[in-house]
Parts: C-alpha cells; sequence; structure tokens
C-alpha cells in the first residue's frame, strides 16, 4: 500500500493564468490522453493555447520554473481527464490558488496531492499583478495555515476541511483509507437490493 | 422533512465518514473504458491489490475506436497499445468487456442503459466526465479521475463530499422541432457554465416527465456542462418500461421487486432543495452555441451578443467571437457550416437518429458540406439498419460510420481540418475540442444538425418540418 505524505507548505515563484472556465481540453488537449501512462504530459501543458497566444503565460520563460500557479474561476471545466492535473503537476506546479475550481478538477487534483486553494477576486487579482509585475516574485503556500504569502502581503485561503485534512494527514491519496475497513463495506453491498438480485 | 432521491441513495451507499471528514461511498456499478483506466490498473499491480468486485465492473471501448476500419491492429499505434491495454486489463482482473467482437460495444454512456446496467437507485461512476448520462433513470451518477478508478477498482468505494440538491423545473410542454437538447442549453445558458458547482441537479416539471428516456438521458448527459457532476430524473413508468427486458435489467419476479424499490427511491413530494429553478418549455426554440463553452448559446431566431452591452462577461464574449470569427449582433442563423456531425454520447441513440432522418429524407447534403452519422452503439446501429435509416442518410450524402465517440473529441481519424465549422450534436464547443486547434463547434440538437447539413448553413429546423 502507499505510504502517506503528508502536503503543506509550497514555496517558489508563481504563475498567473487570466480567464475564467478554462477547461480541460485546453490544459491538455485529447490528442495526449492516448497513451496508458501519464509520462511527458508536462510538455504539453496549454499546448494548444501556447500555440495560438504567443504571450500565454505557460509560453513565456520567465515562468518557466514557477511552482503555484494562479488562475480565475471555475478553472479545470470539462473533461474529467486526470491528464490535465497531472500535466500541470509534470509541467512544475505544486499548489493551485483560485476564485474557483471545477468539481471534478479539484478532486482529481486532491487525489494526486496537488493542492487547490480559493481566494477572494481582490486577491486573486493582487497575487496576478505581482507574479506579472515580477516573475521572479515568491510566494509561500501552506495548507495548515490556509494562506499565501507574496511581497510582504498575506492572503487568506480557502479550502473544504476534507481536503485540507486528506493533503495534512497525507491521506489525500484514499486507497489505504477506503480499505481499511473492507468488513464495513461489505455490509453495505450486501444490504443493495440490487446487488442481492432483488 | 421528505428526502430527495440524492440523500435516499447518498444515505444507503454511504460505508462510514472518513477521519478526513469525507463520505466512504459504495459504488454499485462501476463502468470503465480505454482512455482513463490503464494507468489505474497499473497502480493496482505496483501496490499488489486486486479488483474488490470484478463483478460490479463493465468495460468497453469507444473514444479511440475508428468508425470506418476497425481491423486490428488499428493503424494509429497508441490506439492499438490502448486497446490491447483494456483486453489485458479486463483479462487479468476478470471484468466482462463489450469489445469490438462483441455485438454490444459502443460508447459507454449509450450501452450501460442500453444493456439495462444502469438502474435506478444505483450509483454509478466512470472516469468520464458524462457519467452524469445515468442519473436518466434516477441513478447517482458522476465522472471520476484515474486515481479514483483505482480507488473504485480496490475498493468499490469513493471518498466523496455530499452535495446540494437544485430542482430544475420544466413545465409545459416543448413545441415542434424542439428536444432535450435545446432544453438543457437553454438551462446552461442562463444558470451559467459554473452555476452547479456543488449542487445536483433534479430534473422535473410536465416536460421533462413527459420525455423518453433517451430524451432524459440528452439532458443528465449534459448536467456537467452547467458545472453540475450529477443531474438525476426521478424513476417513473417511462423508466421502467425502458428497462423490462433488457439483457443485465432484473427479470420476472424480481423485476416487479425491483420497481417497487426503484420508486421507494424518488425523490419525496415534500422534499426540501437547496434551490429551485422554473422554466416555461414552451417558451424554449432550438438553440445554437456561438462560442467556446456550451453556456454560449442563442435561440436560432437570435443574434450573436454583442459584448459591448453586455452587463457582464464581456472579456468572455470577446475572446469567443474573436476564435470564431463571429460578428457582433449577426443572426445566428445563416452561418455557414462545413462539416455536420450526428454522434456522441449526447445525442447518438436511435430516436436521435430517427428525428435526423425524418429532416434528411428527400434532401441532399449541401455540396460544400461533409455530413456523418455515428451511431452510438452497434445496437443503436443496427436497429437503425432495421429502419433503413442508414439508406436515408447515404442517400443524402452523409457518411454512416461504425459505433464510437468519433468526432466529439477526436482521439481517432475523425476530426476537423483547420478552422473548418461544424455544425454537431456532441457536447463540447471548447476550443480545439473537435481535433483542430483551430477548429470550431456549434451545438444543437441532432435535427438542427441534419437541417444545418441539408442547407449549408445554421438553418431553423422548424422550418422544414
Amino acid at each position: 500500500m502507499s505510504e502517506l505524505r503528508p502536503i503543506d507548505r509550497i514555496a517558489g515563484t508563481a504563475i498567473p493564468l487570466r480567464g475564467n472556465n478554462i477547461d480541460t481540453d485546453r490544459i491538455i488537449p485529447a490528442r495526449y490522453l492516448k497513451a496508458i501512462t501519464f509520462d511527458g504530459l508536462g510538455a504539453h501543458a496549454f499546448e494548444d493555447d501556447r500555440g495560438s497566444m504567443p504571450n500565454h503565460p505557460f509560453a513565456n520563460p520567465a515562468y518557466a520554473g514557477a511552482s503555484i500557479l494562479i488562475v480565475n474561476e471555475n478553472f479545470g471545466s470539462g473533461s474529467s481527464r486526470e491528464h490535465a492535473p497531472q500535466a500541470l503537476k509534470r509541467w512544475g506546479i505544486g499548489a493551485c490558488v483560485g476564485q474557483s475550481f471545477s468539481e471534478i478538477f479539484l478532486g482529481n487534483a486532491t487525489t494526486i496531492g496537488l493542492p487547490c486553494a480559493t481566494a477572494a477576486p481582490e486577491d486573486i487579482e493582487a497575487l496576478m499583478a505581482a507574479a506579472e509585475g515580477d516573475p521572479a516574485t515568491t510566494m509561500a503556500f501552506s495548507v495548515d495555515a490556509q494562506s499565501i504569502e507574496a511581497a510582504g502581503r498575506r492572503v487568506r485561503l480557502g479550502m473544504p476541511a476534507a481536503v485540507r485534512d486528506s493533503l495534512l494527514t497525507g491521506q489525500w491519496d484514499a486507497t489505504g483509507l477506503l480499505l481499511d475497513r473492507f468488513d464495513d463495506v461489505r455490509r453495505v453491498a450486501t444490504s443493495l437490493p440490487y446487488v442481492q438480485g432483488f | 422533512m421528505g428526502r430527495t432521491l440524492l440523500q435516499k441513495v447518498w444515505d444507503l451507499h454511504t460505508v462510514r465518514r472518513l477521519p478526513t471528514g469525507q463520505t466512504q461511498l459504495f459504488i454499485g456499478l462501476h463502468l470503465i473504458h480505454e482512455v482513463t483506466t490503464p494507468q489505474a490498473f497499473d497502480m493496482l499491480r505496483q501496490r499488489g491489490v486486486g479488483v474488490a468486485f470484478p463483478e460490479r465492473t463493465y468495460a468497453t471501448v469507444d473514444h479511440i475506436v475508428p468508425t470506418l476500419d476497425q481491423t486490428r491492429p488499428f493503424a494509429d499505434e497508441l490506439a492499438e497499445q490502448m486497446m490491447a491495454a483494456l483486453e489485458r486489463n479486463c483479462r487479468e482482473f476478470g471484468i466482462r468487456f463489450s469489445d469490438l467482437n462483441t455485438d454490444r460495444q459502443g460508447i459507454v454512456h449509450v450501452i450501460g442503459p442500453e444493456l439495462g446496467l444502469t438502474q435506478p437507485g444505483m450509483t454509478i461512476a466512470c472516469g468520464d466526465s458524462h457519467t452524469s448520462t445515468h442519473g436518466a433513470f434516477g441513478a447517482v451518477a458522476f465522472g471520476i479521475g484515474t486515481s479514483q478508478v483505482r480507488d473504485v477498482l480496490a475498493s468499490q468505494c469513493l471518498a466523496i463530499e455530499p452535495l446540494k440538491v437544485r430542482r430544475i423545473s420544466v413545465s409545459g410542454a416543448l413545441g415542434p422541432g424542439v428536444y432535450a437538447k435545446d432544453v438543457i442549453l437553454e438551462i446552461i445558458a442562463r444558470l451559467g457554465v459554473r452555476g452547479g458547482v456543488g449542487f445536483a441537479y433534479e430534473y422535473g416539471g410536465a416536460a421533462v416527465e413527459r420525455m423518453t428516456m433517451e430524451e432524459r438521458m440528452t439532458m443528465c448527459n449534459m448536467s456537467i456542462e452547467g458545472g453540475a457532476r450529477i443531474g438525476y430524473v426521478n424513476p417513473d413508468e417511462t423508466t421502467f418500461a425502458y428497462l423490462a427486458d433488457r439483457p443485465f435489467a432484473p427479470a420476472g419476479h424480481a423485476f416487479e421487486g425491483a420497481k417497487a424499490w426503484w420508486r421507494s427511491m424518488a425523490s419525496d413530494p415534500d422534499a426540501a432543495y437547496d434551490d429551485v429553478v422554473e422554466l416555461d418549455g414552451a417558451a424554449i426554440e432550438p438553440r445554437v452555441t456561438w462560442g467556446i463553452n456550451p453556456g454560449q448559446s442563442v435561440g436560432v431566431s437570435e443574434r450573436i451578443p454583442d459584448p459591448a452591452s453586455a452587463a457582464a462577461d464581456a472579456g468572455a464574449i470577446g475572446e469567443a467571437l474573436d476564435f470564431m470569427g463571429f460578428t457582433a449582433g449577426a443572426p445566428i442563423s445563416g452561418t455557414r457550416v462545413d462539416v455536420a456531425f450526428v454522434g456522441s454520447c449526447t445525442n447518438s441513440r436511435l430516436s436521435d437518429l430517427r428525428e435526423a432522418a425524418r429532416i434528411v429524407r428527400g434532401h441532399r447534403v449541401a455540396s460544400h458540406v461533409r455530413a456523418l452519422v455515428v451511431p452510438g452503439s452497434k445496437d443503436v446501429r443496427r436497429a437503425a439498419e432495421a429502419e433503413g435509416l442508414h439508406e436515408i442518410f447515404r442517400e443524402a450524402g452523409f457518411e454512416w460510420r461504425g459505433a464510437g465517440c468519433s468526432m466529439c473529441l477526436a482521439m481517432n481519424p475523425d476530426r476537423l481540418n483547420g478552422r473548418e465549422v461544424c455544425a454537431s450534436s456532441s457536447n463540447r464547443n471548447f476550443k480545439g475540442r473537435q481535433g483542430s486547434p483551430t477548429g470550431r463547434t456549434l451545438l444543437m440538437s441532432p435535427a438542427m444538425v441534419a437541417a444545418a447539413a441539408v442547407s449549408g448553413e445554421v438553418t431553423d429546423v422548424r422550418t422544414l418540418l
């Protein structure tokens, strides 16, 4: 079984990506889902957007080493492809801060140990402005403190309690937890009329 | 106070409250396909874990399947690898698989219901966001990612947070030429592509009660496009009649017992909802998307929005118009199309093909349009051929293909080229969705796609009825 790996602090520079409803087809185009591993996905993150928008932050060498992604509303909408957070993680992202996230994306990101936290629109704007003003600006993200610090400013972050707990206790990889009391699983299965054939 | 279907199903499937505060939810049916599972099976192997309830998982192949030449090995080496991996994984872990050699292959969200695997009161998960389709039966069905597929294979459970319920009631009767697709596009336009985040959508009201199961599937399918991971309709006589005599549905005496239980799972009349939205079904007209997300649609008689007169989202409208190359304020009707695609898990069932054929009959596809019909499953294809629908399509100039996801997401040879504009019965008009980074998608009902195919431009299908 997997060992527990608590996740709390991620520090580094940040990459600002403006726009609402940035969907998972844009994060990783479907043609890169034609593979039986997640290897190499990082190189294809936002590939088509980079091709069509020369100023796309993921095409800007100044953000090449960034570890914190700053986004606006409903980031990761659309397809349930885990390839999207996998591509971001493999590109080098260790944490995301946004106004809001699509639910399936948030679940997938958490399950692979990529924390996503929300912040107020004015705070997102300030973080984006800081990273745009000077891409070398370092930020310190903490799951435990539910905050991100940048340029002398401390921003309060939101995160569902269960997500926060699973990251801090290292149980974001849920397999072990779900197998922990397998007798209970069997009990529920046995209680369901459709499992029993009515 | 009564309970909703979601609460009833959730409670019955709750194994325990996890130390993290999440619910450990038992999954009654796990559907799998070739795209989102190979890594999950590898993770099981790495951890030395088996599949807990192999009999509760069912596999098919759909995304990468060529719809023209299905001989093995596939011409696309990567597609062949994925197909071979699923074959190996199903064999090794004892999972049933509707592969290309069976007569039950098709899009996962078409074959699940068709085979009677999908039933009311179940929890259903699949590594695909359009799993919400199965909610049409009064199941709690939602999409998951690959690591969660691993969790379901290993434990038949997920760690998940509960959702609120928004009741969406559609009153009245839909007009001629107006379909479930138009209703869901209207709902998404009204509530927004992120309006459903945190909610399950319960669809009801006279217009929904009157819908066939296939229409209900179309509505529930696109719940996720409105941000709602789950959409469902309470099970009723229409549901039960559809399920009778399906291969995996209970039969005989068990079917009667099942019906009583299924009925009991429906939301109580006095159930409390977190939100309620009402729409007049009679006021809905055929809809067409003009932008780059499924919330950006207008009625076919309306004009493309102008960012200058938009109160909110002017930036989003501008970005969409730039990408689409459309003019603000222009009528959507008359927009020239290059490709017409009838297919996808949203609209590739027999009734969709019948409605499209009804429009196409006696017409020719416009000379500049490439048109294809891709049935959702081998079973749909057979049934359509038995009625002669394939001949109507072929005579009109449509290509008649094998079952698969095809041009909805272009993980197979079917795709847009360059900046082609596609009238599509699929579910997503995201930038690049149909295989060309600059390709453009107009979402609409299958009948509207047929109308666009024969007239070569976006056309109000009601003028062709």
